[in-house]
């Protein structure tokens, strides 16, 4: 199935990126190879076969309710772009 | 036209435990900004979740409290999205398979009836973080304290057709889960947060209508309030033959109206796929069994109870559950006093309205269960006359000790010596020559009326203290004699 | 200096030698300090040296060897692929989203190794966030094969890769999410390990494709290879995917012969598209085995094609999602002057992220997205499974599966940057191996035109013990691992 330059800005906005508009054709041409490639797997019958997300099937451990970790801010906000009062800083957003 | 309202409630509940859901930070409210948020719950480069063991055993124990089937496999699942306060840009959730399943809820309305509710799944998540947009000009603070706080969302089918029905819910939701001790499950501090799903179709209609969901409201008034704008908004609407648009909406209580939220226009595929990081929670039959036999005793099976057990009415047992702190009260009180009428009686009126007019719960009463039990027991022996009860109660709020201390303290025994009480009557009766005479002379029924007077007299002399049921006896048969 | 030749040192040498008493960690570091300075610049394997840190390992190193109080690896230089978070050591993931990123603590993998003693040299040069097979979509600019400084090292692991090839120093770690580690040691002539898929803890590895990816060891024999996994291996409670197995002693593993053994081929593997030489000398490694007593078999692995389509559907998908937290708010490239939050987002990302991350996070993403998700992931996760029992399947008649790690020697710079697909075939052996979870070695098979192909073998889920007996066995009786390139050749 062609895939247009459109389609391609749809999922970068998605994707929170912005192509810009002299690549956007090689792009859209890498993308439409890439599914060219991913539609063989339509060749391969799947009924019935549960799909595998973990490569052993393992299940989830449980973890005892206890709290581990102490207040280490100043150390994990040093490499924050933009901080102000214990605060990460974005752009103002209205809801 | 005629329209009805069709309602589905989603409920985030935020789990009581003491640390995240997939990290070892702490889960406290109100702490600095960003003090307890882990490199974990921040989503640094190379962090991965671990699941909290208490988190799936509340989720277990809240699906066996509205019967619902247990999903014994459920996965993770990743929500993706962007947004500041979203630290991974995708919220770890389940989609596919929640860890609860279908189940019905049954909840006391005010009329005392009961009205069924389906719940379609419950599940866990994670919280996300908080902004703060009018703290820094031009900038939106994020605060990540919350990111990672367990969250169950509760979903219910579109069953409701009214706020009442809705808030009855919302009461009965509370009290359970304050009951099974997995969440404070409250409104205010934003431990319980109800998103209303609400669509209108002409009555009579089996099909759905377009709906909006009005998200985060945050009190069973606002609850009240936010359907009836909400209805009448996609009312006239509707009347004008303008569609409703599927959008999400907010709450506006200044404006009594709902508007729509700006920051979710840009459409969003959540793109569900299960989380890798994390996987399957397998429950055997075992665990959830163990976690069934754990379960303290709930609302509804208390109710029963207290009617049965205490012969109460079925409102006054339905008000005595509605929490778990005043359920316990209450069953201290009547063993150091049985008589639960009395004190289900003083537990609803007085000690309520004192407690209301403070803010404060029952479990901060200064009226302690085994001294309303002592109040209650010198008014059922005759000590003290039911109307210096209220003065008694006032002085034990204010912890002038026990019962019998203040009516030691106060003198207010009351006095059922007959010699004495017939001695007031006389005494009363010689100052009063002249209303005794017209007792005398007028008829049944305006007796009825003078008989007050003396009462009234006798009361003021003996400071109350006296035996209102000795008083009427002694003083009819002498007012009647001669 | 003495006998010591650093460029094509073992680490058991080295903690021979260090034991002797013959050198001290201090001085093994300046020259390795040394050597890199020489010969990094030709290869472009190392992104970052921590002079200081390393120096003050190995001087920590002598004293607790002085105390006899030594780990078994102390004392020893190592690389750490610049994916493997070193707190206060800059990890950038060569993308110029965390070309300042400096992280606050240290992956689990990184303090087992400082608990075992190594001292780290610094960090080597990667695909972008681990996208790639030949090292050439790095912030930091390619890096080379020293065999053949025109051609690529491969990749996601090409610095790794490099840099023990070149003598750089005589360990390194690697990870390996569809080949990263597999095919850079092919085509660079040493010796690399991926375990089975939660054998080493992914805490503090800054994540690709969370179902696949899996750290392991890149050295010049099967033995270093097996010291380090000892140090690297274990359960991590803050990994759930770690799996809670028992650490068999891998050296002892290493003891022991192989008669019996089968080793199965799968006709996939050996078609007639195999290049020739590739063919011939993987034929010769097969028959030292065989000559070592191993049988071999013919098995099949019908959908090793697919295998393809089902990783770069299930890698970009999981990536995708990964990725999206770098997003310039708490860490990572920002950038200037963002104008609102759509902007702060586009921009710093489009900007952050290379061109080759960026196409996967974009097919990643449309392969999650509505209406898209039953035809690409679900069904790839299904394709995954049938794979995965294909293996099972191939594993009933034969003990390992050995074949090419890459279908040819190391290609030059810049020839298949066109077609993406070209680029992804680069994988075709190693692939289905990291959807299997199982654990796959590559060791060196000799040379084509002076330049190394390697042998892979591949064992059944954690059975790390076989697959590295079986490379050993083929070490012992092969001189292809003491093989080393005329760049690193020291010329004191």
């Amino acid at each position: 199935m062609p895939v247009t330059t459109e389609d391609v800005a749809q999922v970068a906005l998605l994707a929170r990126l912005s192509i810009p508009e002299e690549t956007m054709e090689d792009v859209t041409g890498r993308f439409t190879r890439v599914l060219e490639l991913v539609a063989e797997l339509q060749q391969v019958d799947t009924d019935g076969v549960v799909p595998m997300s973990n490569p052993h099937d393992m299940e989830q451990r449980l973890r005892a309710d206890a709290v581990t970790e102490e207040n280490r801010r100043d150390k994990l906000q040093k490499p924050a772009p933009s901080v102000e009062d214990g605060y990460f800083l974005v752009p103002r957003v209205i809801d | 036209m005629s329209w009805e309202t069709v309602m589905g409630l989603e409920v985030h509940l935020q789990l009581a435990t003491a640390s995240k859901i997939f990290s070892g930070a702490a889960n406290k409210f109100g702490a600095d900004p960003n003090s307890q948020a882990c490199a974990v719950d921040l989503g640094m480069p190379g962090m991965l979740p671990v699941l909290n063991e208490q988190a799936v055993r509340y989720a277990v124990m809240f699906g066996l409290g509205i019967d619902a089937r247990i999903g014994k496999r459920s996965i993770f699942d990743r929500k993706n999205y962007f947004y500041p306060d979203l630290p991974k840009g995708y919220q770890v959730s389940q989609f596919f398979e929640p860890i609860v399943c279908e189940g019905v809820f049954q909840v006391p309305l005010s009329d005392g009836s009961l009205f069924s509710i389906r719940i379609t799944r419950a599940h866990l998540e994670e919280d996300a973080g908080k902004s703060v947009h009018d703290r820094f000009p031009g900038q939106t603070g994020v605060d990540l304290n919350r990111a990672g706080t367990p969250l169950l969302e509760i979903v219910t089918e579109p069953d409701f057709r009214t706020a009442e029905q809705a808030v009855a819910y919302l009461k009965a939701l509370h009290s359970l889960v304050t009951y099974l001790g997995i969440s404070d499950g409250n409104m205010a501090e934003g431990s319980m947060r109800c998103d209303i799903n609400l669509s209108l179709r002409p009555t009579g209609s089996d099909s759905y209508g377009t709906r909006t969901e009005i998200k985060n409201v945050n009190s069973f008034r606002f609850v009240e309030k936010a359907i009836a704008a909400e209805t009448a908004r996609q009312q006239e609407l509707l009347e004008d033959g303008v569609s409703i648009v599927q959008e999400t909406r907010l709450y506006d209580a200044d404006r009594d109206e709902t508007r729509s939220m700006r920051s979710k226009e840009v459409a969003n595929d959540y793109r569900y796929f299960p989380e890798p990081d994390l996987l399957p929670i397998v429950l055997t039959d075992d665990y959830i069994d163990s976690v069934r036999q754990a379960l303290p005793e709930l609302p509804a099976a208390k109710r029963e109870r207290f009617i049965a057990q205490y012969q109460l009415s079925d409102y006054d047992a339905a008000l005595l559950v509605s929490s778990p702190d005043m359920a316990a009260y209450f069953e201290k009180a009547v063993t150091l006093c049985d008589e639960p009428k009395a004190i289900a009686n003083w537990m609803l009126g007085d000690l309520s309205a004192a407690l209301n007019k403070e803010g404060i719960p029952v479990s901060q009463s200064p009226v302690e269960p085994q001294n309303l039990a002592g109040l209650v027991a010198r008014i059922t022996d005759g000590t003290l006359s039911s109307k210096l009860g209220k003065q008694v109660f006032e002085a034990l709020w204010q912890g002038e000790g026990s019962a019998d201390q203040i009516i030691e303290a106060r003198g207010l025994r009351q006095v059922s010596d007959t010699g004495a009480l017939e001695k007031l009557v006389a005494d009363v009766m010689s100052e009063n020559q002249d209303q005794v005479a017209q007792y005398r002379a007028a008829d049944s029924s305006k007796q009825k009326k003078l008989i007050g007077f003396f009462v009234g007299q006798i009361m003021k002399a003996s400071k109350g203290q006296a035996n209102p049921q000795l008083i009427n006896k002694i003083l009819t048969e002498a007012l009647d004699s001669d | 200096m003495n006998s010591l030749d650093l460029s094509s040192a073992t680490a058991a040498q080295l903690i021979s030698a260090l034991q002797a008493g013959t050198i001290s960690s201090l001085e093994l570091t300046q020259a390795y300090l040394q050597r890199i300075e020489k010969f990094n610049p030709a290869v472009n394997a190392v992104v970052t040296i921590d002079h200081e840190g390393a120096l003050a390992s190995a001087a920590a190193a002598d004293q607790a060897r002085a105390k006899g109080a030594e780990g078994p690896l102390t004392g020893v230089p190592l690389l750490h692929k610049d994916i493997f978070c070193t707190a206060g050591v800059r990890t950038t993931c060569a993308s110029k989203m965390l070309a300042n990123f400096e992280p606050p603590y240290n992956a689990t993998v990184v303090e087992k190794l400082n608990a075992a003693g190594v001292v780290t040299l610094g960090k080597t040069n990667m695909d972008e966030f681990a996208m790639g097979s030949s090292n050439e979509t790095s912030y930091f600019g390619p890096s080379f094969n020293p065999w053949d400084l025109k051609r690529v090292p491969g990749g996601s692991s090409g610095g790794s890769a490099a840099a023990v090839a070149a003598g750089l120093a005589p360990l390194s770690t690697g990870t390996d999410t569809g080949g990263s580690i597999r095919q850079p040691a092919s085509l660079c002539g040493i010796t690399g390990f991926k375990p089975t898929y939660g054998r080493i803890s992914r805490f503090g590895i800054i994540a690709f494709a969370s179902s696949l990816d899996q750290a392991g060891p890149m050295t010049r024999t099967v033995e270093d290879a097996a010291l380090m996994l000892s140090a690297m291996c274990g359960l991590d409670a803050n990994d759930s995917t770690s799996a809670d197995v028992p650490v068999p002693n891998f050296q002892t593993a290493l003891n022991g012969d192989i008669k019996g053994l089968r080793i199965g081929l799968p006709k996939e593997y050996f078609s007639d598209m195999l290049n020739a030489d590739v063919a011939t000398s993987i034929h010769a490694a097969l028959k030292e085995l065989e000559a070592e007593g191993a049988i071999l078999v013919d098995v099949d692995l019908p959908h090793t094609r697919q295998g393809i389509a089902t990783y770069y559907v299930i890698a970009p998908a999981e990536a995708s999602a990964n990725l999206a937290r770098y997003d310039g708010v708490r860490f990572g490239h920002r950038c200037d002057n963002p104008t609102d939050l759509m902007d702060l987002y586009a921009r710093s990302r489009s900007e952050g992220f290379g061109g080759e991350v960026q196409r996967r996070i974009l097919v990643g993403t449309y392969a999650l997205s509505a209406g898209f998700y039953d035809a690409y992931f679900k069904k790839a996760q299904q394709v995954r499974r049938i794979i995965s029992e294909d293996f099972k399947k191939a594993f009933e008649v034969c003990d390992l599966i050995a074949g090419p790690s890459a279908p040819n020697v190391a290609f030059p710079v810049g020839a298949k940057n066109d077609d993406p697909i070209a680029m992804y075939m680069e994988d075709v052996y190693t692939l289905s191996v990291n959807l299997a979870g199982l654990p796959g070695l590559s060791v060196p098979a000799g040379l084509i035109n002076d330049l190394p192909i390697g042998l892979q073998l591949i064992g059944r889920p954690f059975d790390e013990e076989t697959v590295l007996r079986a490379g050993h066995r083929l070490q012992l009786r092969t001189d292809h691992h003491l093989k080393t390139p005329q760049l690193g050749a020291d010329q004191s």
